[in-house]
């Protein structure tokens, strides 16, 4: 992966051309090309606009989520309760903004807030995972298990399981709005990781976070606040987790608690392993959990638009999963 | 009559990197055979390719007089090779009894006769004069038990081979010729032993002949009487001794005048293995901690670096009395700790030698949280330079270089922060003998630099070649304060072994 | 050193959920008239045995130290199968749904044990793909179970006055049991999840056993498809949806530990009941009509219940590791 932040190509390698090195190495960008070319080939009318909109729209919320994934992941841990804060961020938003919950004074105030308190809870409640996994010591998978199970039953208990149908442009243009005819959560998707890679690359957080899932004893040993950068770390999943409900629900404009972030944790985390993060810790690239959200969209979409039905789509999804990973454990040896 | 194992012509490597080139093995039957060379050598890789562990790339092996190629440890331990590896490879949780019957249980109507396996775990147990509840955990037993009960896991199994990766490693003396004997017994009874150690007395205590390897290649076999020592030593470093040798020693005592400690604790007492520890460092000093495995060295190391909490007693570093309650404290005081263990709390396996080694100071490295890449290359390749780090490069993942090399990076990962003490647990435990001068007079050089060093070993004349002071520890008390011609290794040791209670406590678990 | 607070440990999880589940008995019992009923017990029973079969499974790969994500949709998957093949009699419905699970858990043993990839991940794949494939038979909705060769009964009939899924839920339990603690198998499944390279370079067939768990784990989700076929007339490829999640619920309520190497079937069973149980109570609860709890609160209170065992249990082990 170009953006492999714990190492580059030792020196004494670089000169040997392996075939598999290579496939290994950049298996996922070779992929991401191959999909491409082939669907330039075989599906009609795909270099448009249009179909790059459809795409970069279906694919925003996986890579939202998956970036916080990616880096929840990197430190070794894992958040299944993505999709359910998702539907939490969800099924507040409405409230809020219909004026469900408290009287609003001004319809703006209303639309901000609807923005920031969903976004807000979503992170507490992942800072709740973070701290349930670091006070606690409670394994990441059961302490996420938690909220994934009661997650969305509080969404539900919020709106009583009903839908919420709105018609709100101003808020609705964080998931329909366009800037320069390029959608608006597509920037927000790119910034989000760009911001995540520079992160992970550059600065002593994004060390820290790769240094714990690389080997916590050592890490702590070393002087890394190892529980404040892992509750941080599931702080960000919950917010990022908050933001990609927002955009589903002004994308749909409904808000359903039963279905909005329903699987979710399974497709970020399987874009997670399909970019090249090492499942176990240490080792992380967030460019390539784009890649990976984008190689799954895509062949999804190649499927879809070539007349496959959609089941056939996830069993083609499992073998990329099972493909990606095995490639990674053969570069791995 | 053939020998009983022929290892012949094997090579093996590992991502392109050869392991072994050509290497022999030759084992007669009923004799103690020992394997020997410096860490990276090929001893293991040899032995995980006789029992299955790895394939091989070429060569050929014969045991009991056929070729045979093992593809899993089973099946090795089916045709009559029984391994002990040096980490204790058991599972905690299951019993005594389960971990010596495992992959040969007794059944009784096709269902497991427990009560048959504890008789026959029991039995075996007694031939090393143990004598515990089978039944419980493992985990409730100490290191030496459980060393023990993997033995007899491995002979339970009428072996014909029996390997012995570094066995003694976790035990004490008495527990040693324990061992010997019944390797012995093995011996009489036909049974071949492969003995892998560092250690050169256990060599010439047990063993019959000898196989050297050098760089995957074995480079000498004799009769271990016929071989000297030097000679030895010589062959396995493959350069003249004198070289490794060359350290002085006049750097003992030359600070030992300096007044005033950099860190002194106070009886010291934690959990349930430390009850009354004091000792002190003076700024460029070596201070050696002795003491028998379990003696509670290394937990008061610990709680000194913040790492677990002391429940009495007080610590003080730089004048400031209980200040370190986590390791971040101990680090920002000027503290640095090479922990025992360096693979498990040491080295981020899969990051480069620079962040490995930049991994402590990182926060200062920073600006505004943002990592300075100049100026880390800056003092990586300044530490690379000057601790003659041997690596490929400063982005070259740690797990890739050899153990000595390791625990120079990690040696720098402190050494960068400018400490005023430096606590060294077995600094030089599994690296080869030439790495290990060369840590060593490291650790005497910086200390001749006003660095305060306090180092823990458990080989006797490191420690007492090192240190200027000595404290010996016994069942977590300090029982001794050495110094001056006091630090001498009879003077370490009649401290260490002042009566026998503890070999008893052992015994018993 | 620390047996005693392992003991402990093992204690609270084994006894604890049993009293647990005698307490929520107690208080069902002394609050609503026909808690204890046969109607409500026999219906509980039946309803759960599902549950129970998957949570069988997964007890066995926790103890591995693996997880099996892919018990849902592999019983979905089952249910198809079974209902698709129900009109040529109970055996091939039966069969047929017993072997989409094990072809389910013979891939997740294939990707775990020669593709050396984690179970997390294998098992998230063979359960998009047992999804997709349920869907696909069935053509994206349910399928009607047929009526006339008595295949329902599977699910819906009694034998000696007690529901046959419960029946077949007690003999995959006592099996189960029996072959964790007095067969080479079962001690080996528990010494991989203590230390599987331990138990590799002790000679254990550790590979082999692990393939065994997970095809054993598809294989009685499958069973659990069938069952739910039988008991609601029709094979369900969206059903089974956050079974997996149930199940690992259940087994770590019993006090298995997720890390493996420590478990009990029978705590794994009981941790079904309770779990349960919370549902049964919740309805009782509504009829009474003191409250109105959502059929939504369910969840919150399952979660909250989780929460509170784990929490009970990573209090005690740092309690333990502090002693020790």
């Amino acid at each position: 992966m170009a953006d492999t932040a714990t190492t580059l190509p030792p020196a004494h390698r670089a000169p040997r051309f392996d075939v598999r090195t290579i496939l290994t190495r950049y298996g996922a960008w070779i992929a991401l090309v191959l999909l491409i070319l082939v669907n330039l080939a075989i599906t009609p009318n795909f270099a448009t606009w249009q179909t790059l909109n459809v795409n970069l729209t279906q694919v925003c919320a996986i890579v939202i989520v998956g970036v916080g994934m990616t880096l929840v992941i990197a430190t070794g841990g894992i958040d299944l309760s993505v999709g359910a804060l998702m539907a939490i961020a969800g099924a507040l938003a409405p409230l809020i903004f219909l004026g469900k919950l408290f009287p609003l004074p001004h319809p703006a105030i209303g639309i901000a807030l609807a923005f920031i308190l969903p976004v807000l809870a979503a992170a507490a409640l992942g800072w709740f995972n973070g701290w349930l996994v670091t006070r606690l010591r409670i394994q990441p998978i059961i302490a996420t298990l938690v909220l994934f199970i009661a997650g969305r039953g509080i969404a539900q208990v919020f709106t009583n399981g009903n839908l919420q149908v709105f018609n709100l442009p101003s808020f609705q243009f964080i998931g329909l709005g366009r800037v320069f005819g390029i959608p608006f959560q597509a920037i927000l998707m790119i910034f989000i990781v760009a911001t995540a890679a520079w992160m992970l690359r550059r600065t002593v957080f994004g060390r820290q976070i790769l240094a714990i899932g690389g080997n916590e004893k050592a890490a702590r040993l070393s002087g890394i606040p190892v529980a404040s950068v892992k509750k941080r770390v599931y702080l960000i999943s919950g917010f990022l987790s908050g933001i990609a409900g927002l955009i589903v629900i002004a994308r749909n404009s409904a808000a359903d608690a039963n279905l909005v972030g329903l699987g979710m944790e399974l497709d970020a985390i399987a874009a997670v392993a399909v970019g090249g993060t090492l499942l176990t810790g240490g080792r992380a690239t967030i460019i390539g959990t784009l890649v990976g959200a984008l190689i799954i969209q895509l062949v999804r979409y190649t499927l879809l638009a070539n007349g496959v039905p959609d089941a056939a789509a996830l069993v083609a999804k499992a073998a990329i999963i099972v493909l990606a990973v095995w490639l990674q454990r053969q570069s791995y040896r | 009559m053939a020998p009983l194992l022929t290892m012949h012509g094997i090579d093996k490597r590992f991502a392109g990197i050869p392991a072994l080139r050509s290497a022999d093995l030759v084992v007669e039957r009923g004799e103690v055979h020992a394997l020997i060379g410096q860490n990276g050598a090929g001893k293991s890789t040899i032995i995980k390719i006789l029992t299955g562990y790895y394939r091989k790339d070429a060569g050929e092996i014969l045991f009991d007089g056929r070729p045979v190629e093992f593809s899993s440890p089973q099946e090795a331990q089916r045709a009559g090779i029984s391994t002990i590896y040096q980490e204790i490879n058991l599972v905690p949780y299951r019993s005594v009894t389960e971990n010596i019957c495992l992959g040969r249980e007794k059944r009784r109507f096709g269902l497991l006769n427990w009560s048959a396996m504890h008789a026959e775990a029991r039995a075996l147990l007694a031939r090393f004069k143990i004598d515990i509840d089978v039944r419980r955990p493992l985990m409730a037993y100490p290191t030496a038990i459980q060393q023990m009960v993997a033995i007899a896991r491995a002979i339970g199994f009428e072996a014909k081979l029996v390997i012995m990766d570094e066995p003694t490693s976790s035990l004490d003396e008495r527990e040693v010729e324990v061992l010997f004997n019944v390797i012995r017994q093995l011996r009489q009874a036909d049974v071949s032993v492969i003995f892998v150690s560092h250690k050169l007395d256990e060599l010439y205590a047990v063993c019959d002949r000898v196989t050297i390897m050098r760089d995957g290649r074995t480079v000498q076999v004799a009769p271990m009487n016929q071989l000297s020592r030097i000679d030895l030593v010589t062959s396995m470093l493959g350069r003249e001794l004198s070289q490794v040798l060359h350290e002085g020693h006049d750097t003992t005592d030359t600070a030992s005048e300096t007044p005033g400690s950099v860190l002194e604790v106070r009886n010291l007492a934690i959990g349930r293995k430390v009850s009354d520890v004091s000792f002190d460092v003076r700024p460029g000093e070596i201070v050696g901690l002795a003491g028998l495995l379990g003696a509670g060295r290394t937990e008061s190391v610990r709680a000194v670096f913040g790492v677990d909490k002391p429940n009495a007693g007080t610590v003080s570093f730089g004048g400031r009395e209980n200040a370190i309650v986590a390791p971040s404290d101990a680090i920002r005081a000027g503290m640095g700790f090479c922990s025992e263990d360096r693979k498990l709390e040491g080295i981020i396996p899969d990051m480069s030698v620079r962040e490995n080694l930049t991994l402590a100071l990182m926060p200062q490295l920073a600006r505004r949280g943002i990592v300075d890449e100049a100026r880390s290359r800056a003092i990586v390749d300044r530490f690379i330079k000057r601790l003659g780090i041997r690596c490929t490069g400063p982005e070259q993942r740690i797990r890739e270089l050899s153990g000595g090399n390791q625990q120079k990076v990690l040696l720098a990962r402190w050494l960068c922060m400018n400490p005023k003490l430096l606590i060294l647990d077995e600094p030089t435990r599994g690296i080869d003998v030439g790495a290990k001068a060369e840590i060593l007079s490291l650790i005497r050089e910086l200390a001749g630099q006003g660095l305060g060093v306090l180092m823990i070993s458990s080989e006797l004349e490191e420690v007492v070649e090192a240190a200027s002071r000595i404290f010996v520890l016994r069942d977590g008390r300090t029982v001794a304060e050495l110094h001056g011609d006091e630090v001498n290794e009879q003077s370490v040791m009649s401290a260490m072994a002042h009566g026998h209670e503890s070999d008893r406590e052992v015994a018993h678990g | 050193m620390n047996t005693t607070s392992l003991k402990l440990f093992q204690g609270i999880g084994r006894y604890g959920v049993l009293l647990a589940l005698v307490a929520l008995i107690l208080f069902g019992w002394l609050r609503y008239e026909n808690f204890l009923g046969a109607f409500n017990v026999l219906t509980v029973l039946r309803y759960n045995s599902m549950f129970a079969l998957v949570a069988l499974g997964m007890c066995f790969v926790i103890i591995t130290g693996g997880i099996d994500l892919s018990v849902g949709s592999t019983a979905a998957l089952g249910s198809v199968v079974a209902a698709l093949l129900s009109p040529y009699g109970v055996m091939p419905g039966l069969l047929g749904g017993l072997g989409a699970g094990l072809a389910i858990g013979a891939c997740n043993a294939f990707i775990i044990t020669r593709l050396n990839i984690l179970p997390f991940i294998a098992t998230l794949a063979t359960m998009l793909a047992a999804s997709g494939c349920a869907l696909l038979l069935a053509d994206n909705q349910s399928v009607s179970v047929s009526y006339e060769t008595g295949f329902v009964e599977l699910g819906q009939g009694d034998f000696l006055g007690f529901p046959i899924p419960a029946w077949i839920a007690l003999i995959a339990y006592l099996l189960g049991s029996l072959i964790l603690n007095f067969t080479s198998f079962g001690r080996t499944v528990l010494a991989i999840g203590g230390n599987e390279d331990a138990a590799r370079l002790m000679g254990l067939p550790a590979q082999r056993v692990k393939a065994l768990v997970y095809l054993a784990s598809g294989g009685l989700a499958g069973l659990a498809g069938v069952i739910l076929a039988a008991q609601f007339g029709a094979g369900q490829p969206i059903e089974g949806v956050g079974w997996e999640l149930f199940a690992i619920a259940a087994v770590v309520v019993g006090g298995t530990l997720l890390t493996g190497g420590v478990g009990s079937v029978g705590s794994t069973l009981a941790g079904v009941l309770l779990l349960g149980l919370i549902f049964n109570i919740l309805n009782f609860e509504n009829g009474l009509g003191w409250i109105s709890l959502s059929a939504y609160w369910q969840s919150v209170i399952r979660g909250a219940f989780l929460l509170l065992v784990v929490a009970i249990q990573a209090r005690l082990s740092m309690r333990t590791e502090e002693a020790a």
